[in-house]
């Protein structure tokens, strides 16, 4: 377990594998909230904060919990529990701590159980067989990525406000469209890992 | 006039409301799953079972989850239909349990599912809600089957497995890769709103 095998998982969930554009996790929100960039950088930030936590408890649920016991069946709901228990736990938090974080997040907070990047990773760490360590780098670094799509498609998609696009095409389609010649800019970064 | 209406709650989910073209809920499997006809035919059908079942049980107990708890407890009921759905693939349908992946178990999050739970099952008896569930689960199995055999037939040249063009035909690998997910999805909906434009423009 060297640093340069944490650094390859930190790279490869944030760019090469990215969350949105290779794996496709996360497109409700990505295709959702990303009409501004304050916003993007507000759901951004919150999904990578939970997907960091997710990943940990979700790992010691599945390796000291549902695995003793025998359950390893019950993973889908065990997990979607955590999740829904971890949002509402760090919603409360924050409200306490810094009611202007949670002002700013308040909207998107709920939001996040159901975005599908949040048990994506929590699943995708176990078939992958990682350590604890490992699941929170690839946890914290596939939340950065989805907080840089996010954020880009919010600033393209401020362009696109103004720019003249068919009528046929405006609003959604368009948007799919842009997040899909992203997804092929994204796919230079896979030459970086081998 | 009974038969009429049920016969407009599943027409409702198919064309109106489609989910996947008119309310654009569940796009996550919508651009990962359709590389090819017969996966999204599978998750459009495992959705589908997962849908008709929780609305009726959703309706069911209505009366009896309190609003407080309603979007946890949804939640977990539709996990369990999940994980059903999960097993019976995985026991019966072993390929199309391996090229689905990790999408099976994020049914639970598919925003379709929880949002008719929340908009139309909580509110209604359960032979509306199972109604419902075909018509919404069937219009996203449509979609699903649309995208998925534009991207197969000009991505890989094939339809469910069998090649339709000669073998001069250079497939455009892009479509079947991510990229191509968003795209395609992009110009298919842009051609259904180019028709519906035209159509309003004769009238």
């Amino acid at each position: 377990m060297s640093f340069s095998h944490l650094a390859l998982i930190a790279i490869s969930s944030m760019l090469v594998n990215n969350f949105v554009m290779a794996k496709f996790l996360g497109c409700c929100p990505f295709l959702g909230v990303s009409g501004k960039i304050k916003t993007a950088v507000g759901m951004g930030v919150a999904v990578t904060f939970v997907m960091a936590l997710a990943s940990l408890f979700t790992w010691l649920v599945q390796y000291h919990l549902l695995v003793p016991l025998g359950l390893g069946y019950l993973r889908t709901i065990a997990f979607i529990l955590v999740i829904a228990a971890l949002v509402q736990f760090v919603e409360m938090v924050i409200q306490k701590f810094s009611p202007a974080l949670y002002h700013s997040l308040g909207v998107y907070l709920p939001l996040i159980t159901t975005n599908c990047a949040v048990l994506g990773v929590a699943i995708l760490n176990i078939d992958a067989e990682y350590s604890l360590l490992e699941a929170l780098i690839n946890g914290t670094f596939g939340g950065l990525g989805f907080l840089l799509v996010i954020v880009l498609m919010a600033g393209i998609r401020e362009k696109l406000e103004t720019a003249r696009i068919p009528a046929a095409l405006r609003g959604f389609p368009i948007t799919l469209i842009a997040a899909g010649l992203m997804a092929i800019a994204f796919f230079g970064f896979s030459g970086l890992i081998k | 006039m009974k038969q009429n209406r049920s016969w407009q709650i599943i027409l409702n989910g198919l064309f109106n409301e489609n989910p996947t073209f008119r309310l654009v809920l569940g796009m996550c499997p919508t651009l990962a799953i359709t590389t090819s006809v017969v996966n999204g035919l599978g998750m459009g059908l495992a959705a589908t079972f997962v849908l008709i079942c929780s609305n009726v049980f959703i309706s069911l107990l209505r009366d009896f989850i309190p609003s407080k708890v309603r979007i946890p407890a949804y939640v977990l009921i539709i996990a369990t239909f999940v994980t059903m759905a999960e097993l019976l693939l995985e026991a019966y349908a072993y390929s199309l349990y391996q090229s689905l992946g990790v999408f099976i178990p994020l049914i639970v999050v598919n925003c379709i599912i929880l949002a008719r739970a929340e908009s139309f099952a909580s509110k209604s008896r359960p032979w509306p809600a199972a109604l419902d569930g075909l018509g919404m689960g069937l219009g996203f199995t449509g979609a699903l089957v649309i995208i998925s055999s534009l991207r197969e037939l000009f991505g890989s040249g094939t339809i469910l497995g069998l090649p339709v063009f000669g073998e001069a035909f250079q497939p455009a690998l892009i479509l079947v890769a991510a990229p191509g997910g968003f795209i395609t999805l992009g110009l298919a909906m842009g051609l259904i709103n180019w028709i519906q434009n035209s159509r309003k423009g004769e009238m």
